[in-house]
């Protein structure tokens, strides 16, 4: 379904005084259907980056990114739209406008993707229930805590029922019963057929789950394990 | 879909309204370009009026000598008749002569009293229209060299051509300082409304960023601009139409007398629908194509 071949990534040296950072190495490894993987690393290791070339946001410096078969930086700019809405992702620093509110944080990508209003104003609700946000659905991020706001990103990743869901640090900002509670939703997900990649240096939550674990330092894969563990 | 155009205009009515200053310096100066463009279509009709009107009237009044036979005055028409610059000759005797006189002073009692005293003073006439203005001389070299010459009183040679011509000539200057007036105010509006929609653009780019990364087709997000623009159009057109009205039914009456009878308000009134659908053309015209060139300098794809 979606598969890393010999990708690396190396940032250009275009701003003034920094120098060109390799964030990831001829990685190459595949995710099939229903897997959930998770992708450990210690900062900077490249777990972004692999999201960014996933979305086609950035182009890899070498090596190809494929999603259901599609090289995903062949894809002409125009149609990227497509690859976009098959995957929900949890950014690392949320995206969320700061003008909207929670619910309409979450209700515009269904409007993006041109959802009918019944439909809105019926998962919506639902889904700000999931992530026990019912009450805060008229506050703007600024209004939220940052667990709070993680849960609305979450939210707004899984509305429209994505192939893909990609977390990136989705519980950087949880207490332990939101994260254990957030886990719960994925693995759930997961479970309908949803490829769950969740990308984190959260060494407790990676060994409890005990489901595949591909390690990244310094932009290279070292290790890729089934019912692997978080080691460093 | 339908819901879709709902969410599109309207933000791009939030778009418009979120920096009124700007939207209304677009409003104005696309409405000024339609007011303009407006004019110049009305003047064209109303010099197109004046033109037909001075052409239509008589162009050679050929006074005959009150002593010449009805007869004889006939078959001089006739003869002008054949003379092929010649569209129409009518005879006008000197009872018509008479009644048309009446007709035209019957307010003024000390002509008509006047009249009383001397009897009919008017001369019977043969009146001549050419079928172009330019074709007058062909008429009075032909009387000159005819034997009827002796017939003839006077000859009242009305020089309409110059006429023609000054209007033609003023009218082609204001239509080509129009045209280039229209075009630098087009220009200006364009600017004008590009920087709107830059700016929209700018305030919308991390919304815009965020669009992208969720799944936004480019049309998605293009739409609200492209809305933005026809809306200052159409401001802008129905600011013009209603200024335009205004204006005309206020100078009308005057223009009435200064146009030879012609009623401006009857001219604009009779063509308003085609008008206000120009107007409308150009005003979302303008709007659109200065979205596109926002978005294709602003916003990439
Ligand atoms: N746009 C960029 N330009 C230059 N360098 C970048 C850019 N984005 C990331 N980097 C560098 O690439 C490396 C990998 O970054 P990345 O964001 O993928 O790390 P990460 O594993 O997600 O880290 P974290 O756990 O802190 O989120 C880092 O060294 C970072 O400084
Ligand atoms: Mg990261």
């Amino acid at each position: 379904m979606l598969k890393f071949q010999n990708t690396t990534k190396i940032y250009d040296k275009n701003h003034i005084g920094s120098i060109a950072k390799v964030a990831l190495d001829n990685v190459s490894f595949e995710v099939n259907k229903k897997e959930f993987v998770s992708v450990v690393g210690k900062s900077g290791a490249g777990k972004t980056t692999l999201l960014k070339l996933l979305l086609a946001e950035e182009k890899p410096t070498k090596g190809r990114v494929f999603f259901d078969g599609q090289d995903v930086h062949k894809i002409a700019k125009p149609s990227i739209f497509h690859l976009r809405r098959r995957i929900g992702t949890v950014f690392q620093d949320y995206k969320l406008l700061p003008t909207k509110t929670a619910y309409e944080n979450i209700a515009y990508v269904l409007e993006v993707m041109g959802y009918e209003d019944e439909e809105i104003s019926r998962d919506v609700p639902e889904v700000l229930k999931i992530v026990g946000l019912s009450d805060k659905s008229h506050s703007f991020p600024a209004e939220m805590s940052g667990g709070e706001k993680q849960r609305v990103v979450i939210a707004r990743a899984l509305i429209h029922r994505p192939d893909v869901i990609f977390a990136d640090e989705p519980t950087g900002n949880l207490d332990p019963y939101h994260t254990s509670e957030i886990l719960k939703l994925l693995l759930n997900i997961n479970n309908f057929g949803t490829i769950i990649i969740l990308a984190t240096h959260n060494k407790e939550i990676v060994n409890n789950l005990k489901r595949r674990v591909i390690t990244l330092e310094n932009g290279k894969l070292i290790r890729d394990e089934e019912k692997g563990r978080f080691v460093l | 879909m339908l819901t879709l155009l709902k969410k599109t205009i309207k933000t791009g009515w939030l778009n418009f309204i979120r920096n009124s200053a700007i939207s209304i310096a677009t409003c104005f100066i696309i409405g000024m370009t339609i007011f303009l463009i407006t004019s110049l279509l009305i003047m064209k009709d109303v010099a197109d009026y004046l033109i037909n009107v001075i052409q239509e009237k008589v162009d050679i009044s050929i006074y005959l000598k009150d002593t010449v036979a009805e007869e004889e005055i006939l078959v001089l028409k006739d003869e002008i008749a054949k003379i092929p610059e010649v569209k129409e000759v009518q005879y006008v005797s000197r009872a018509e002569a008479l009644d048309r006189f009446v007709e035209r002073y019957k307010n003024n009692p000390v002509v008509i009293e006047s009249l009383a005293e001397v009897g009919n003073p008017l001369l019977p006439a043969l009146n001549v229209k050419a079928w172009q203005a330019n074709q007058y001389d062909a008429v009075v070299s032909f009387l000159e060299n005819s034997p009827s010459k002796d017939l003839i009183d006077k000859v009242d040679y009305h020089e309409r051509k110059p006429v023609i011509d000054r209007i033609s000539a003023m009218t082609a200057t204001f239509n080509a300082l129009g045209i280039i007036m229209s075009l630098v105010l087009a220009i200006v509006a364009i600017l004008v409304a590009f920087n709107q929609v830059r700016l929209a653009i700018y305030n919308a780019r991390e919304e815009i960023a965020i669009q992208r990364l969720v799944g936004a087709s480019n049309w998605f997000i293009r739409g609200p601009f492209l809305a933005q623009g026809a809306i200052s159009g159409v401001f802008a057109a129905v600011g013009a139409a209603l200024i335009f009205s205004i204006a005309i039914f206020i100078l009308s009456p005057k223009l009435t007398v200064l146009f030879s009878g012609l009623s401006i308000s009857g001219v604009f009134l009779s063509k308003f629908w085609l008008l206000f659908f120009i107007q409308l053309l150009v005003g979302i015209g303008l709007g659109v194509v200065s979205s596109i060139i926002a978005m294709k300098k602003h916003l990439e794809v």
